[in-house]
């Protein structure tokens, strides 16, 4: 296994209701502490392959998945292994920010409580440093206790990645997690994803090929369910190597 | 040319909202007599005397005394019944949400509760009196309790279930991606966000089991002392209403219509009280 690799599939294939497949053959590395963006046109299977890294898509009736994903050398389909756990190793940004029905504090504190910690004042440090961290420390610190979802929507997202931070997970995934914010918004999560490279591995899907040069490290070009190709950012903008990645980059589909 | 109004397409549409109102109108128009009839019928032989005491002798024959046998009765009747259905019927919508949601499972189970909601409540009370023949139990509270939460559950699971069905995916797992449990995700998330759903099915099987008399009639009994244990014979207002209607006399018959003010006026409190509790308590959810 590549040491600098966080995430690798093999031969990863999923399938949705019968035998439609929806992922074909994957086989990928993603770099450790850097911002992997997975981008293609729509229905490609980008968030379905997002999904197979904290194991979401067996919520999906019917799927099917053969192959291997491993997270630290970790294939995390053994069926030894501890689905709550994982999650919890791979924090995830929805498309649109979904509130727990409770307070602020309360969302941010409660994968911490989920976890065992109670003690208030452990919580009360947690609570406000990943705030801190999301950037949302300073419009919310007088209304801790106020239900979340008075929030803006901006917010809202900054809030599930406080939330999603505060179990401290290693992987960060985003589903199009800027898609229903305003630009303003939406740059900030931004700038917080390129912050927090340096102490977390971040695979964030996007169909904007304008977001994808913003962040992107590494990239993973996806194509009817396929990886049609995958390397650093530089060499796959600049010189890709498949005539798909090249109409796609040109605005052919 | 014609008017527009005269084409037959317009024509259908004006023939189809004129017996959705009509239809309305039935709806209200029965409501508004019922709640007339019991007004004016038993307002004037309501008295704080009704239901402060309990019957004394020559109740029945127009003398003094009142119904809070009845009223205390139907309350712990009532009360007891929605408890226990509550402690079954959650745990089996939750139990269909999370885990088994579409499953072949899961439909038997809603067709089960469907059948058993459609079950005339007589036949509850048939049924369990003949199951308390058998062990030897007499008409008592606890016997009214349990036949009230048979009847309550199916009507309360179903209701829950329909409201827990409509629970955001992408809200359970917003918890589940931390690493929650889908059992702590149910309790934690779940729960809180479909509080009202639950308090109205709640609601809606509580008014069910006040207001039913047939499932209680054997197995509660009736009597005109106040139940001190569970296994005392309970009156209930349902019955204190059909005894009354059933005597020749004027003025308790206008005591039953007052009894049915009282039934009336307590499903009221009950259902408007718990919708304060469950606004309050519904601030941080999610909409």
């Amino acid at each position: 296994m590549n040491t600098n690799s966080h995430i690798e599939i093999r031969n990863l294939n999923t399938f949705y209701d019968r035998q439609q497949p929806a992922l074909i053959n994957v086989n990928l590395a993603i770099p450790r502490n850097q911002v992997t963006v997975i981008m293609g046109p729509s229905g490609c299977g980008k968030t379905t392959l997002l999904k197979t890294f904290n194991r979401f898509l067996e919520l999906t009736d019917g799927t099917r998945i053969t192959g291997e994903v491993l997270i630290d050398g970790i294939n995390i389909y053994d069926p030894n292994q501890d689905v709550t756990e994982i999650r919890k190793k791979t924090g995830l940004l929805a498309q649109r920010p979904y509130m727990l029905p409770m307070s602020i504090y309360e969302n941010v504190a409660y994968g911490l409580r989920i976890h065992g910690i109670k003690r208030g004042k452990e919580l009360d440090q947690a609570v406000r440093h990943y705030l801190e961290i999301a950037g949302l420390w300073d419009e919310v610190k007088d209304r801790l206790h106020a239900p979340a979802t008075r929030l803006s929507i901006g917010q809202q997202q900054r809030v599930c990645l406080a939330r999603g931070l505060a179990v401290e997970p290693e992987i960060l995934l985003g589903d199009e997690p800027t898609s229903a914010l305003d630009p303003i918004s939406a740059a900030h999560i931004e700038s917080r994803l390129l912050e927090l490279k340096k102490d977390y591995t971040i695979v964030v899907v996007t169909h904007t090929l304008r977001q994808a040069k913003r962040l992107a490290d590494y990239v993973i070009f996806m194509y009817l369910g396929e990886v049609v190709e995958a390397g650093p950012a530089r060499q796959v903008f600049e010189q890709p190597q498949q005539e798909r990645t090249r109409g796609y980059l040109s605005g052919q589909f | 040319m014609r008017s527009w109004r005269f084409k037959p397409r317009h024509i259908t549409e004006t023939i189809a909202k004129f017996f959705m109102l009509l239809s309305f109108l039935v709806v209200a128009v029965s409501l508004l007599s019922i709640l007339w009839t019991v007004l004016s019928k038993g307002l004037p032989a309501l008295s704080w005397e009704m239901i402060s005491q309990t019957p004394k002798g020559g109740y029945y024959l127009g003398k003094e005394g009142g119904i809070l046998n009845a009223i205390l009765g139907s309350l712990f009747l009532a009360g007891g019944g929605t408890l226990v259905a509550l402690v079954v019927s959650l745990p089996i919508s939750l139990f269909l949400e999370t885990y088994v949601m579409k499953t072949r499972w899961a439909r038997y189970v809603r067709l089960t509760m469907d059948i058993l909601w459609g079950i005339p409540s007589i036949v509850y009370g048939a049924f369990a009196f003949t199951l308390m023949l058998a062990i030897g139990m007499r008409a008592s509270l606890l016997g009214g309790i349990i036949v009230l939460a048979l009847l309550e559950i199916p009507i309360m699971t179903r209701a829950m279930d329909e409201v827990i069905r409509l629970m955001p995916e992408e809200l359970s797992q917003a918890s589940l991606a931390v690493g929650a449990s889908k059992l702590e995700t149910a309790l934690k998330v779940t729960v809180r966000q479909m509080l009202p759903g639950i308090v109205t099915a709640t609601l809606l099987a509580f008014g069910r089991g006040i207001g039913d008399a047939a499932s209680v009639l054997y197995t509660a009994g009736y009597t005109d002392r106040i139940p001190t244990s569970l296994s005392s014979p309970t009156a209930s207002l349902p019955l204190a209403i059909f005894f009354q209607l059933g005597t020749p006399y004027p003025e308790v018959q206008q005591r039953a219509y007052a009894s049915a003010l009282i039934l009336t006026l307590i499903v009221l409190i009950v259902s408007l009280g718990s919708r304060l509790v469950s606004a309050r308590l519904g601030r941080f959810i999610n909409r």
